[in-house]
């Protein structure tokens, strides 16, 4: 009896994992397969989420469950704490969100080659993910890491028609997979420390500094892989912005989360963590916020866009986990609550308006058929609904207040501001404070850019001007996240009792001597000063309201100072709204441009045209991958082709290894 | 006392912006050898835009309607976090500074996307600059607030006990070096966020090279009363942020205090002025250098604090 919690959450995992099989036996044009599927996803998720909240009310009927399997080394073990709660609640939720999302957008009648294929990934994909933040052992961990990441290789190329879809999914599998490979060697390493391949340790036994760096980095790395660090961030951009919309927001809201969660276990297992570590996540964390929303103000592709913008709110999740494991090698136990609270926060908050942001993108792709912001322009008229939920998303995004962002990202604040004042030696760290409000400040140009160029003035191209508000399928879901985000950002205090049961669970032993978040924080202030500020503006709309009628108010054309006739052409296009920041940080950047060349009395037609590529894709990871396909090359003679010859090759090597074992 | 404190910094936040403003101008019309507009010209423009009525361009939506009242509302009430003079501020609590900043930002995220909601070309110059120069100084006001938490006895990191920090420190115990540059650093960021010379000329007639200003093209009537009056409120809390860096003493009577407070900002809009009459406006390139040595004078103001 006292497993129920985790035996609910288990069936309701095994349900999403086959929500897409029914499927399969319908027919390719019929809807009835992906209706099965929503129905399954959301039964399930409920189910789980009712499950969780057992959890949060009565954590004893939670224990692990543990049974022995044929696979060697590891058992099937799973458990439910409250870190895995935080975790779980995006998976569960974004799941549910997307199936209905995609009865909108991704119709089977439309997408017949596959809809079908789509959506049985998608369950996969979730429950490999809820396996990941449940399991128990390292074998299990392994073996749903790979199906998710394998999973999500195939939602990616869901149009394997097309070219980018491919290279996009294919750079993902490659860096998915030497993830993958740190993590092995990660689970051989702490299983030869703790003696077996149980998780997680909650304080791993004292080993030479060594084998606790080496831990420690192939961690980092696999785990960072996935979760999009820079410079780890290769997949992401292209991976995101060729897949459809509502697989984006998984991807985006949920599936780096997993990489993040690794972090925290393995940041959890340290009583008393390197201090190089903590400091080495801190610095990535800015560093990777800072240029993740420099390369998101460059993009002109809607989704590559959002795409950098995960990397940038990846880096201030490690950023405030790098703060609370610093704090918790110097005995800060402030900074290890303000740090891990709000970086679990962010978790939470990311994978709420991230995935709106997404849903909204694909309703503008859906209606505009294009990506381009600069063919985009005036949908804030032909598609008002979905406008309304971009600018509540984008403000989030941006750690407005009075919404979900700005609590998280205050939490941080507040943490860095105690390195300042009672760091001692250490208050350089609070330099990373104007790091984060460099984030911000950058963040805002580049959702008031995506703001202004896609729904803003007129329409640049006649695809913009014929879009519309999507089928209610799509926007029910946006609403629904954008009011969790508003819920959040005014009453914050909510989140606080499983935040400080997470970092209670994180910190183990010494959880008694901790303070709380709601010691070092003032919730209620929070919410009375949203609420003031909500007031304020509706006050001022009324005040609006009533003057308006009794005054006089006309209509007329923009004034584009004395020009006659501004057309659309005229406009300021998302590229030069933000060119001046791309060309201060161009040492980074490195953007492409075509510039025109003008010559002669009447000079000929010419063109601009600006990008900004990824750099460490295409100068760092693509001429090291050709020439290491170079290097390789004198080895192909081993890789002939007959079949014996390889089954040979295994022999050899097992004899080998036998003789030396 | 506390209520009449919280009385008191309600009136002179509401009512007193406007004249700074007036006081700018007048000191400059001095400096050019004019009489120059009377000081309460602001508070006749705000009442004249308020009878007046409305014309709004075809191509926007409620956000270019939305724009000047959450501006003005996330301004006003950011200056509810400010402490004037040497007294508390009516709201404080652990990480309002964060709000305050914050709040700004939230001001710029509507002022820029109204103007964008024109489609007009000139709107979208200035609002690329707005936002373009507030990566500078939204680090800048980070830094120095740095500086004022390593100051501060205090635990709470909020604006009220670290603005009031330096009044409690003795003179001699101040670190002035840090100040100093703290001061010149958080003055040019006060020019540069409410788009005075050097940064931004107010009273330029040419639209390609405005910043504020430009954005504001298309706004008409109690909206442009509103944005003006933001403007004005935004300059007042700044400089009352300032102030508190730049001048930390006290007389320790009320109304002393009080009294001092308001000559003090009026000097500061004195200064701007003359600031404005000695100097020309710099060239748009030039901007970003000016605003990165102000964000790194504030840095070595926190660095000399890490010693």
């Amino acid at each position: 009896m006292n497993t129920i919690t985790t035996w609910l959450l288990l069936v309701s995992v095994a349900v999403i994992a086959v929500s897409g099989a029914p499927g399969l036996f319908f027919g390719r044009r019929s809807m009835i397969g992906q209706w099965i599927a929503a129905a399954l996803n959301i039964v399930a998720s409920a189910l789980g989420g009712a499950a969780l909240l057992i959890h949060v009310l009565r954590p004893d009927l939670s224990n692990p469950i543990a049974i022995r399997w044929s696979i060697p080394f590891g058992q099937f073990a799973i458990a439910v704490d409250d870190i895995s709660l935080i975790f779980l609640i995006p998976i569960f939720l974004i799941s549910a969100l997307g199936s209905i999302y995609g009865l909108g957008y991704w119709k089977q009648t439309d997408h017949i080659a596959n809809g079908r294929k789509l959506r049985l990934f998608w369950g996969i994909m979730t429950a490999a993910m809820a396996m990941v933040v449940m399991a128990r052992d390292g074998v299990l961990f392994l073996i749903a890491w790979e199906i998710m990441a394998l999973a999500g290789f195939f939602l990616i190329v869901t149009e394997d028609d097309n070219q980018q879809a491919r290279d996009g999914a294919w750079n993902y599998l490659v860096a998915a997979h030497l993830g993958a490979l740190c993590l092995f060697g990660f689970f051989i390493v702490l299983a030869h420390i703790t003696g077996s391949f149980a998780l997680w340790p909650t304080s791993l036994p004292l080993v030479s500094s060594r084998m606790t760096a080496g831990l420690l980095i192939a961690g980092t790395v696999g785990f960072g892989l996935k979760a999009g660090i820079m410079p780890l961030h290769v997949w992401l951009p292209g991976g995101h912005a060729n897949a459809p919309s509502h697989v984006s927001a998984i991807l985006s809201g949920v599936l780096l989360k997993t990489g993040v969660y690794g972090l925290v276990r393995l940041a959890g297992m340290m009583p008393n963590p390197p201090l190089w570590w903590g400091s080495t996540l801190l610095i990535a964390g800015a560093f990777s916020a800072m240029l993740g929303i420099a390369f998101a103000s460059g993009q002109r592709d809607l989704k590559r866009l959002l795409a950098y913008s995960s990397i940038e709110n990846i880096g201030i999740i490690v950023m405030g986990l790098g703060l609370a494991t610093l704090g918790r090698s110097l005995h800060h136990p402030a900074w290890v609550v303000l740090g891990l609270g709000g970086s679990l926060l962010h978790v939470i908050n990311h994978s709420l308006f991230k995935p709106m942001l997404f849903m909204g993108a694909g309703s503008v792709v859906h209606a505009a058929h294009t990506r381009d912001i600069d063919l985009l322009g005036g949908l804030g008229k032909s598609m008002p609904r979905t406008f309304v939920m971009f600018v509540i998303g984008a403000a989030a995004i941006c750690g407005l207040p009075p919404l979900n962002g700005f609590v998280s990202e205050l939490l941080i604040y507040l943490g860095l501001f105690r390195t300042a004042s009672d760091g001692a030696g250490w208050g350089w760290m609070a330099l990373a404070a104007p790091a984060l409000a460099l984030v911000g400040a950058m963040a805002v140009a580049s959702f008031v850019k995506l703001l202004g160029a896609v729904f803003a003035g007129l329409p640049r191209s006649d695809r913009a001007a014929a879009a519309h508000d999507p089928h209610p399928a799509m926007l029910g879901p946006m609403w629904f996240l954008a009011g969790c985000c508003v819920i959040i950002g005014v009453l914050p205090v909510m989140a606080s009792g499983v935040l400080n049961r997470a970092i209670a669970g994180w910190t183990g032993s010494d959880a008694i001597a901790n303070p709380t978040l709601g010691g070092l924080v003032n919730f209620r202030w929070l919410s009375a000063m949203a609420c003031l500020l909500l007031a304020a503006v509706a006050g001022g709309a009324v005040l609006f309201r009533r003057w308006s009628a009794g005054h006089a108010t006309g209509r007329a054309g923009t004034w584009d100072c004395g020009y006659a006739q501004p057309s659309a052409r005229m406009e300021y296009t998302g590229s030069s709204f933000t060119q001046s920041i791309v060309d201060l940080l161009t040492w980074a950047l490195w953007p492409r441009k075509k510039q025109p060349v003008l010559g002669g009395v009447f000079a000929s037609p010419s063109s601009f045209a600006s990008e900004v590529p990824d750099t460490v894709l295409d100068r760092g990871v693509i001429p090291a991958f050709s020439s290491a396909r170079w290097l390789m090359g004198w080895a192909r003679f081993m890789q002939s082709g007959p079949m014996q010859l390889y089954i040979l090759y295994v022999m050899a090597i097992l004899i080998l290894l036998l003789l030396f074992a | 006392m506390t209520i009449l404190t919280i009385l008191i910094h309600l009136l002179l936040l509401l009512s007193m912006p406007p004249l700074l403003l007036g006081v700018i101008s007048k000191t400059k019309a001095r400096f050019a050898g004019r009489t120059g507009q009377p000081v309460l010209q602001l508070y006749y423009d705000l009442a004249r835009l308020l009878r007046k009525g409305m014309v709004f361009s075809t191509a926007t939506t409620w956000v270019f309607r939305a724009g000047p009242l959450v501006t003005l509302a996330s301004i006003l009430i950011a200056g509810l976090l400010v402490p004037l003079g040497r007294f508390n501020s009516p709201i404080h609590f652990t990480g309002d500074l964060v709000l305050f900043a914050y709040l700004l930002g939230l001001a710029r995220f509507f002022t820029t996307s109204a103007a964008l909601d024109t489609g007009s070309s000139f709107e979208g110059m200035g609002a690329a600059r707005e936002v373009m120069f507030a990566c500078f100084s939204e680090p800048a006001i980070f830094l120095a607030f740095l500086v004022l938490a390593r100051l501060s006895t205090a635990v709470t990191v909020s604006l009220s006990p670290m603005l009031l920090g330096p009044l409690t420190v003795p003179l001699g115990g101040l670190p002035i070096a840090s100040l100093g540059l703290v001061s010149a650093g958080l003055f040019v960021v006060l020019l540069a966020e409410n788009c005075r010379i050097p940064i931004d000329d107010p009273n330029t007639h040419l639209e390609l090279t405005m910043i504020h200003e430009v954005m504001v093209l298309d706004h008409s009537g109690p909206l442009l009363g509103a944005i003006l009056y933001g403007a004005a409120v935004k300059l007042f809390i700044l400089s009352a942020v300032v102030l508190h860096i730049v001048l930390p003493f006290q007389t320790g009577w009320f109304v002393a205090d009080w009294a001092l407070f308001v000559f003090e900002m009026l000097g500061v809009a004195v200064a701007i002025g003359i600031v404005e009459s000695v100097m020309a406006r710099l060239q748009l390139r030039h901007v970003p250098t000016l605003l990165v040595a102000a964000s790194l004078l504030c840095g070595f103001g926190f660095l000399l604090m890490l010693r």
